[in-house]
C-alpha cells in the first residue's frame, strides 16, 4: 500500500516536472555561451555585458514577452561547450543560442545547434568555415569574416607604399589565416613570416630581429596575453616611435587596461570604434560604461546587436517561433538599427559593412580606447558568400 | 650587423636564463634537501607578480612595491608550508603531487576571484623603463639589462650563503643526506622551514621582476614551471650551482635556437618553410639537451647526492 503511494507521488511528481518546460516556453529563452574562465575571460565577460544592456535595454522584452538570458560559460574547451550547449538544447529548451567568442568552440557547437533546429547567432566568431558552402539558415554572424580584419592591414600597409613589412603570429590556424589576409592586398616583399609558438610571452628575440631587420612596419595578430606582452616590450623596445605597428585582435578595449600607455600610437583593424559616430552608438557606449565600469569592446557591441537581431526577429513574427523558416527569413532581414549604422547580411548570414582602420588613443578622464582613423572598406561582404546555396 | 644581432641575442638569452634561474633555485632546494615535489611552486612566481603589481598601485612607486611583495611573498611561502605542505612531506610522491596540483588550481581562480582575469599592468621607474642604444638602430630595453644584473647579484649571494655560511653547510648536508643530518641533532624541521620560505621568495622576485615585461594573470606560473623542472633535472636536484649553470643553458639553447633554427633551415628550404619547421624544432631544442643530459649523466651535472 506505501508502496503504491510512494509511486503515485512519484508519478505527479513526474508530471509536474514535465509540465514546467512547457508553460516556461511562454518566454522567450536566450542561451549565451561564452568564455567566461581561462584566457579568453575578458572576452566573454565583455559579450556578456554588451547582451544583457541590450534586453535591459528593451525592458526585458522581446516581441511582448519575457526574455529569461541563460548564461554558461564555455571554458574556452570544445568538450566542454558541447556538454554545456546540450543543457541549454535539452534541459533549458532556448529558442536562440548566442556565441561563442572563439572560432574553435564554434566548431564544436555549429552542429548540435543547427541540426536541433535552433538559432545561433555568433558574436564574434567568423570563420571562413561556414561562410561558403556550408552556410546555414539556422546560422549568423553579427561580427564579421574573420578574413576581412586581416586584410584591412594588408590594404592599408599597401595603400601606404609599405615596401616590406615583418609578419608575426601564433602559429595555429587563425594565425596561417592572418597571413593569407594580408597577402590578399598587399603586395611588396614580405620579409618574414615569424610563426611563433601558442602562449609564448616573451617576445624580447623577435623583437631584436626585427630592429637589425628594420622592415617599414610591423603586422601582427596576437590575441589576448601574448599580445599584452607583445606591446608592452615593442615599446620597451623603442620599436614603436621608429617602426608602425599594424595588428589585428591585439589591441582593443579588452586588452588595453593592461597595455596602457605603451599602446597609444598603435593601429588595428576593426568593423566598430568606441567613437564611431552614430546616435545607437554614443548611447551604448555610455550606458555600457556607466553600467560596467569599463569601455565596450567590439564583443560588447556585436553581442548588443546580436541580442537587438533576435528581438527584430521576434517582433516580425509577432512572438510565434514555431514557424522556423519565417525566423529565419526575419532574421535574414536584419531589420534593426545596429550599432555600427548601416547592416545588412549577405545570403550567407554574415555581414555587408563597413571595415575602418583605429588607431590607440588615450580619453581625457585616463581610460584607453581605439579611434577610427579612415574607413578602408564600404559596405564589405566576404569572398565565400558566392559558395553560399542559400539565396 | 649580424654579429650584433648574434650579440644581442646572447643577452635575451643570458636574460632568460637568469629568471629561470631564481625560480628554479628555490625549487631544487626544496626538491632536494626535503625530497618533496613542489608544482604550486610556479605559483609563488604568479604571487610574486600579483604583489608587485597590487603594492605598486597602493603606493605609486615599483621600488617601494617590490619592497613590500618581498616580505609578502615571504611571508605567503611559510604560510603554505606551515598548513599545507608541512604535512605533505612524509607522504610519498604521488600524494605530494596531486596535493600542490590542488594549490595550483586554488590560487589561480584566487587570484582570478581577486583581481579579475583581466590582465594587470605594472609600470616600472622612469628612468630604467626606456632603451639604450647598443650599435646604429639596435636597442636594448634597460629593464632587461637590470634584470640580468639582479640576477647575477642574487646568484652570487645564494652561492656565498650556500657555501660559506653554517646554514649554507646545512643546506648541503640536507640536500646530501637528511636522515643523518637530523641524527646529529640539527632541527630539519626548522631548516626545511627557512628553505622553503626563501625557495618561495625567490620566485615570487623572480615573478616581480618580469611583471613589468609580462602581463600579470592568473596561470602565469604553469609554464615556467615545467622549464624550472627541465633546469633543476638536468642541473642535479639540490645543487644550487648545478641550477645556476643548467638555467643559463635552457635560456641560451632556447633563445639562441629559436633564432639560429630558422636561418640555418633557410639553406635547405623554401624561407616560409624553414621559418615554420625552425620555430617548430626551436621549443623542442631543450627537452633534446636534457634527454642527452639525462642519458650521460642520470643524476644530472651536478649532483648532490652521492
Amino acid at each position: 500500500m506505501k508502496q503504491s503511494f510512494k509511486l503515485a507521488g512519484l508519478a505527479a511528481l513526474m508530471m509536474s516536472v514535465s509540465a514546467i518546460p512547457a508553460m516556461a516556453q511562454e518566454k522567450i529563452k536566450v542561451g549565451v555561451i561564452v568564455s567566461l574562465s581561462g584566457a579568453g575571460a575578458v572576452l566573454g565577460q565583455q559579450a556578456r555585458d554588451g547582451f544583457n544592456l541590450a534586453v535591459k535595454d528593451l525592458g526585458g522584452k522581446m516581441g511582448g514577452k519575457d526574455v529569461e538570458v541563460i548564461v554558461v560559460d564555455d571554458e574556452l574547451k570544445p568538450d566542454v561547450a558541447v556538454t554545456k550547449v546540450k543543457g541549454l538544447l535539452e534541459r533549458d529548451k532556448v529558442d536562440f543560442v548566442v556565441g561563442p567568442i572563439f572560432s574553435n568552440i564554434l566548431g564544436a557547437i555549429h552542429k548540435p545547434v543547427t541540426e536541433n533546429k535552433t538559432f545561433l547567432i555568433s558574436p564574434n566568431a567568423g570563420p571562413s568555415s561556414y561562410a561558403g558552402k556550408e552556410c546555414n539558415p539556422y546560422f549568423y554572424v553579427t561580427s564579421y569574416q574573420n578574413d576581412q580584419i586581416h586584410q584591412i592591414l594588408g590594404n592599408v600597409a599597401q595603400k601606404r607604399g609599405y615596401k616590406k613589412i615583418y609578419l608575426m603570429t601564433p602559429n595555429y590556424q587563425a594565425g596561417k589565416d592572418f597571413v593569407a589576409g594580408v597577402k590578399m592586398d598587399f603586395k611588396g616583399e614580405i620579409l618574414e613570416e615569424s610563426f611563433i609558438p601558442l602562449g609564448t610571452l616573451d617576445f624580447q628575440a623577435e623583437l631584436s630581429k626585427i630592429a637589425s631587420m628594420k622592415p617599414d612596419a610591423v603586422l601582427t595578430f596576437m590575441p589576448g596575453g601574448m599580445g599584452v606582452n607583445l606591446v608592452k616590450q615593442y615599446k620597451q623596445a623603442g620599436l614603436l616611435d621608429r617602426i608602425p605597428f599594424l595588428s589585428t585582435f591585439t589591441v582593443d578595449e579588452s586588452t588595453l587596461p593592461a597595455q596602457q600607455d605603451a599602446a597609444i600610437g598603435m593601429f588595428g583593424g576593426s568593423n566598430w570604434a568606441p567613437t564611431l559616430d552614430t546616435p545607437q552608438n554614443k548611447k551604448f557606449v555610455a550606458e555600457y560604461e556607466k553600467a560596467y565600469n569599463s569601455v565596450p569592446a567590439t564583443y560588447a557591441f556585436q553581442s548588443y546587436d546580436a541580442a537587438m537581431l533576435i528581438n527584430s526577429a521576434v517582433v516580425a513574427v509577432k512572438g510565434d517561433l514555431s514557424d522556423k523558416a519565417k525566423v529565419a527569413a526575419a532574421m535574414k532581414k536584419a531589420d534593426f538599427p545596429s550599432i555600427r549604422g548601416g547592416f545588412k547580411f549577405s545570403n550567407n548570414g554574415y555581414p555587408v559593412q563597413d571595415f575602418f582602420l583605429t588607431k590607440v588613443a588615450k580619453r581625457a578622464d585616463g581610460k584607453f580606447q581605439t579611434e577610427i582613423v579612415e574607413k578602408v572598406f564600404s559596405n564589405y561582404g566576404d569572398r565565400y558568400a558566392k559558395d553560399c546555396a542559400a539565396q | 650587423m649580424t654579429l650584433t644581432l648574434a650579440l644581442v641575442q646572447i643577452l635575451n638569452g643570458l636574460q632568460f636564463g637568469l629568471i629561470l634561474f631564481l625560480i628554479a633555485a628555490g625549487l631544487t632546494l626544496v626538491f632536494g634537501v626535503m625530497d618533496f615535489i613542489n608544482l604550486a611552486h610556479g605559483v609563488q612566481y604568479m604571487v610574486g607578480a600579483y604583489l608587485v603589481a597590487a603594492f605598486t598601485a597602493m603606493t605609486g612607486s615599483f621600488v617601494a612595491g617590490l619592497a613590500l611583495a618581498l616580505p609578502a611573498a615571504l611571508i605567503f611561502g611559510l604560510l603554505l608550508e606551515v598548513l599545507i605542505f608541512r604535512h605533505l612531506y612524509d607522504r610519498d610522491h604521488l600524494d605530494q603531487v596531486l596535493a600542490t596540483f590542488g594549490v595550483i588550481i586554488f590560487l589561480n581562480q584566487a587570484v582570478k576571484y581577486i583581481w579579475g582575469a583581466a590582465p594587470l599592468n605594472v609600470s616600472i621607474p622612469d628612468a630604467l623603463s626606456g632603451a639604450v642604444e647598443i650599435t646604429d638602430g639596435m636597442l636594448y630595453p634597460v629593464w632587461r639589462l637590470v634584470i640580468i644584473a639582479v640576477g647575477l647579484a642574487v646568484g652570487l649571494a645564494l652561492y656565498l650563503v650556500v657555501n660559506k655560511t653554517k646554514l649554507g653547510m646545512l643546506v648541503r648536508a640536507g640536500a646530501s643526506n637528511a636522515a643523518m643530518v637530523s641524527a646529529l641533532g640539527v632541527n630539519i624541521r626548522l631548516l626545511f622551514t627557512i628553505v622553503f620560505g626563501v625557495g618561495a621568495m625567490l620566485a615570487g622576485f623572480a615573478g616581480a621582476m618580469v611583471a613589468p615585461i609580462l602581463s600579470v594573470e592568473p596561470g602565469m606560473g604553469d609554464n615556467v614551471l615545467i622549464l624550472a623542472f627541465v633546469v633543476i633535472v638536468i642541473g642535479g636536484i639540490g645543487s644550487i650551482r648545478g641550477a645556476f649553470i643548467a638555467a643559463l643553458l635552457i635560456g641560451l639553447v632556447d633563445t639562441l635556437g629559436r633564432f639560429f633554427a630558422p636561418t640555418l633551415l633557410k639553406l635547405l628550404l623554401d624561407p616560409s618553410a624553414a621559418s615554420q619547421t625552425g620555430r617548430a624544432i626551436a621549443p623542442m631544442l631543450i627537452y633534446i639537451l636534457m634527454a642527452a643530459v639525462l642519458f650521460f649523466r642520470p643524476s644530472g651535472l651536478f649532483p648532490s647526492k652521492q
